[in-house]
């Protein structure tokens, strides 16, 4: 930065005033954000019930979050939806746009299509697939009525299987921006090599499995990071599909830390949840970041 | 992003051409599915629907459900039907999506053209707030908005969009700003113009499809938002957590056509923007995710 001389109060001024302009969105950030963690790092450990209080109580949260059946429940069933979520998305996006990428007639009406779920609120989504799949008026019913008599689809209602529906309207909303995610990969890879492998007698399924795909290794975990991070948040798609039932079903931990704050009045146990919901999307976002901030350097 | 813009070199035979656009065309019937049942059914009376007719088009038509949704309805305890919770959202988003922008552009204006030591450490705090969960602010956001006396208000929601938006939007800025010209700005300032001046005359004229994105990405966000508006709503709740309340229900018949108009009450501001901007949605969405 420039600097006269004669340092008077008018210069001065201009050389403090971007970090002036700066100053209040960092000092929010550092409140809201980082002071924000601590303060819910700190009720983890106390004894708070309905309202915060700051009795010390160890790690005593953790030690009945790890011991309640419903924190369980939620922590298998966030394993089982996101490794199911993101496997499918990234299949799903990944084929799409190898398919789109071959000279498709339609594209420009087709990538829209694929697309529009995810400028929806997941309440609206939520509402349309809750009673979609409703055995009493949905999918069930219309087939019935079509003639299969015995067609039976009650997936939303039965405890072994509410979660998939979940997978399937997550699935519907993102999986058409994991393939635009794909489409702007393929886009940046080089003709030239793929016609310097034809030319050498690569099939496509050779010229994909071996040239394409490994170069669509930053996609690829972008994807990874985006569709982990989405799966840990999931809450308001929980809670109009299935509202965590059937029973206890559907819980994830983004209900349950709802759930045991604000209804059932264990706000430190709430916390604690809050707190391993964080690290666990610290330990996969912080790396990436890290990564893209130093890159960029 | 590359610039290139090509399909691949890739060719493909004839059966295999054919199974990809039968490919193709089902998916998009998967995607259109739950819109159609949406708009079919927010057309039809109740009885057609609990008849298992769920897929047909309607045999009577009418737009009572979409009144029922706008002006009637019961949501929670009032029979008030979506309207007011739709001003809310408006209420909401107006200011919210205004001053997150506006902010983010003079914080990317400053962590590109006026750097200092340790700006990509500002940069880097900033960026990770827009990913954490947000139930790790859930608490002491309820205890700052009940001393701000802001619980359960509009402006207390606007507060809470903009804290969380800043990231995003000063993202989008600086990312763009970043490949304007420095020297431009250099000899702006050789010529002796201030710190605003260079970004009233110089960046800002340029910034606006980048502005576009970052409304866009906001509107969308903060019309969608449920879990900020469940938590701190209070009387003034923003229209997914009436929606949300109009389906979830549990006294009296279901009336699943008004539910569906209420669906696409609740859609319809985002969905037009998308027709409308869909390029620029996606853009946000990619910077959000890739490398601009």
């Amino acid at each position: 930065m420039a600097r006269s001389e004669t340092v008077d109060f008018r210069t001065r001024l201009q050389d403090w005033l971007p970090r002036l302009v700066l100053a209040p969105s960092f000092a929010v950030t550092l409140l809201f954000v980082y002071g924000f963690i601590l303060f819910t790092i700190v009720l983890s450990f106390t004894g708070s019930k309905m309202l915060p209080k700051f009795t010390w109580v160890g790690f005593e949260n953790y030690e009945k979050l790890f011991a309640l059946p419903a924190w369980h429940t939620a922590i298998v069933n966030i394993a089982v939806f996101a490794s199911l979520y993101i496997v499918i998305c990234t299949l799903i996006g990944l084929m799409l746009a190898i398919f789109l990428d071959q000279k498709i007639r339609g594209e420009g009406m087709l990538r829209p299509i694929y697309l529009y779920p995810m400028a929806l609120s997941f309440i609206v989504t939520g509402t349309a697939w809750k009673w979609f799949l409703d055995p009493g008026i949905g999918l069930q019913q219309v087939m019935r009525n079509m003639g299969w008599e015995s067609f039976t689809f009650t997936w939303i209602k039965d405890a072994d299987y509410a979660l998939y529906t979940i997978v399937l309207a997550a699935v519907w909303q993102t999986s058409g921006f994991v393939m635009a995610m794909f489409r702007a990969g393929l886009r940046g890879i080089d003709n030239e090599i793929l016609k310097a492998a034809q030319i050498d007698g690569a099939s496509n399924w050779q010229l994909y499995r071996r040239i394409v795909i490994p170069l669509l290794r930053p996609a690829f975990l972008s994807a990874f990071v985006i569709l982990s991070h989405l799966a840990i948040k999931s809450y308001d798609l929980v809670v109009a599909l299935t509202g965590g039932g059937p029973g206890r079903a559907t819980e994830m931990p983004a209900t349950f830390m709802y759930s045991y704050t604000f209804t059932r009045n264990q706000m430190g146990i709430g916390a604690s949840s809050a707190v391993i919901m964080l690290m666990t999307i610290a330990a996969i976002m912080v790396p990436y970041l890290y990564a893209e901030l130093k890159e960029k350097k | 992003m590359a610039a290139v813009t090509q399909d691949t070199a890739v060719s493909t035979g004839r059966v295999t051409r054919a199974f990809i656009y039968l490919v193709l065309v089902l998916f998009a019937l998967f995607y259109l599915l739950p819109l159609y049942v949406m708009g079919v059914n927010s057309v039809k009376p109740l009885s057609e629907i609990t008849g298992g007719n769920m897929m047909a088009l309607p045999q009577v038509w009418t737009l009572e459900p979409w009144r029922q949704a706008w002006s009637t309805a019961q949501i929670g305890v009032e029979p008030t039907g979506l309207r007011p919770y739709f001003l809310n959202s408006i209420l909401m988003v107006v200011p919210a999506v205004a001053i997150s922008t506006i902010v983010g552009a003079l914080n990317g204006y400053v962590l590109t053209k006026w750097r200092f030591r340790g700006d990509t450490w500002v940069f880097g705090l900033m960026l990770f707030s827009c990913f954490i969960p947000f139930q790790i602010v859930l608490i002491p956001m309820a205890v700052v908005l009940g001393k701000l006396g802001l619980a359960g208000s509009v402006a207390g929601l606007v507060l809470v969009h903009v804290v969380y938006g800043i990231g995003f939007t000063t993202l989008y800025f600086r990312n763009y700003y970043a490949s304007f010209p420095t020297e431009l700005v250099r000899a702006a300032m050789i010529d002796g113009a201030g710190f605003f001046r260079i970004f009233w005359r110089i960046l800002l004229p340029v910034s606006g499809p980048i502005a576009v994105v970052s409304v866009i990405w906001q509107f969308t966000n903060i019309w969608n938002d449920f879990l900020f508006g469940v938590s701190f709503g209070g009387t003034s709740q923003p229209m997914t957590v009436a929606l949300n309340n109009l389906v979830q229900s549990s006294t009296g018949v279901k009336e699943y056509n008004v539910h569906f108009a209420g669906a696409i009450l609740a859609a319809l501001p985002t969905l037009i923007v998308y027709i409308v901007a869909g390029r620029y949605f996606v853009r946000g969405l990619m910077a959000g995710s890739v490398k601009g």
